[in-house]
């Protein structure tokens, strides 16, 4: 019994510690802007964690904005609503599956990726001989990557949105023949710039900001074993998802909570 | 891979990803650059709105013309106050114009419909609108139409 209780309060103890390290890390990297000679590693990473989950962001925004207008297709027309699918399509979309689905692939294609890479930097002692050459790795490797993963996910948010309604579009417009200008003007009468785009994408922000920071930090927190980072790579996608999934409630509340 | 690709393809997601937000504000959300500045609001008053929204339309012969700007009741004499966004300037409605509030498509969105008046005089921004018919209610025709009925 004694046992247990210690090792519960262990764990948290050190569930606290990593908490800690992590803020500190986080602050740390950030602080102040980072400098224009640095801004070639930030493009760099852009290109890394953004440019190349370009694909795989399309290709599913594509899937799931058709599947979308085929479900509401499906149950819309047997109430005569079919005009509904357009705007049923970019609500859902706007407020939630585009920011979480999109966060969920940026953890799993970019995250892990980051973590790896810094985890393995780490376990060959890449970060400490840099330390030793008076290069801080806080701002030449982990500022950069949190940077690039901040400015990346919010504009694949918007990409996939556009996608995923042009992939709806094309299902419910081309193929089921549902009339194009109401899927249009049914869309344009009640998404709102703000209420529905705008909270968007201050989700995506949010979502950016957790996911990259839990990325680099499992990375820079590595045990610097091969177990170690395997371990930390998993930690990354689990975390990060989880996260998203429960802030992604949290937020959905406050924000639409009181449904006006 | 060469710095300058590298640079080029972070150009070019960074432009789609600006592209992809300016597409969502004006395409998916609509929005109409010229609306705010050219608006002025009308209240009308109704014995029921019963469902009608902030955001709802205000439409004439079928056109939209407006929006439903805010929705407040006067416990007094259990009205409900209804403040009428009309895009244009003052002076596009004539002064006896009515209001009704009226039932959209199956899924049942009200929306404010107007009626044409034939005064020469106008509505000004703040203007009451005399003319008014509240929404129908289901149940109360229903009601009523029991009643009937019975009676006979």
């Amino acid at each position: 019994m004694m046992d247990l209780v210690r090792a519960l309060g262990d764990r948290s103890l050190e569930r606290l510690g990593s908490l800690g390290r992590a803020s500190v890390m986080w602050a740390a990297a950030l602080w102040g802007l980072p400098r224009l000679s640095e801004l070639p590693l930030v493009i760099r990473q852009i290109y890394n964690v953004g440019v190349l989950s370009l694909i795989i962001i399309v290709l599913s925004a594509f899937s799931i904005g058709a599947v979308i207008a085929l479900q509401f297709y499906t149950q819309l027309a047997r109430f005569g609503a079919e005009d509904a699918v357009g705007l049923g399509l970019a609500l859902v979309l706007l407020r939630e599956l585009g920011p979480v689905v999109t966060g969920l692939l940026f953890a799993g294609r970019a995250g892990s990726a980051v973590t790896a890479e810094i985890g393995l930097m780490k376990t060959t002692e890449q970060l400490s001989s840099m330390e030793m050459m008076g290069v801080d790795p806080l701002r030449r490797i982990v500022a950069p990557r949190l940077w690039a993963g901040m400015i990346s996910l919010p504009l694949l948010t918007a990409m996939f949105n556009v996608v995923a309604i042009y992939g709806g579009m094309v299902v419910a417009v081309e193929w089921l023949g549902s009339d194009v200008g109401s899927f249009w003007s049914g869309m344009q009468d009640s998404v709102e710039l703000w209420e529905d785009v705008g909270k968007g994408m201050v989700k995506s922000v949010l979502f950016a900001i957790v996911v990259t920071w839990i990325a680099v930090f499992q990375g820079y927190d590595t045990d610097p074993t091969p177990e170690g980072i395997g371990l930390a790579t998993t930690r990354t996608v689990v975390t990060s998802s989880v996260m998203i999934l429960a802030m992604d409630f949290i937020l959905t509340l406050s924000m639409y909570g009181e449904f006006k | 891979m060469h710095m300058r690709t590298v640079e080029i393809s972070v150009g070019a997601f960074v432009l789609a990803g600006a592209l992809a937000l300016v597409f969502l504000a004006v395409k998916v959300s609509g929005v109409n650059l010229s609306q705010s500045s050219d608006s002025y609001v009308v209240q009308a008053r109704f014995d029921d709105v019963a469902g009608l929204r902030p955001r709802a339309k205000v439409s004439m012969a079928g056109v939209t013309v407006g929006r439903v700007a805010r929705i407040e009741v006067d416990m007094e004499y259990g009205e409900a106050i209804v403040y009428l966004e009309i895009q244009g300037q003052p002076g596009n409605l004539s002064l006896d114009t009515g209001a009704q509030i009226l039932t959209e498509g199956i899924l049942g969105a009200r929306y404010v419909s107007l009626l044409p008046g034939a005064d020469v005089e106008t509505l000004a921004d703040g203007d009451l609108i005399e003319e008014t018919q509240g929404a129908l209610v289901l149940e109360n025709l229903v009601g009523d139409l029991i009643t009937r009925l019975g009676a006979s």
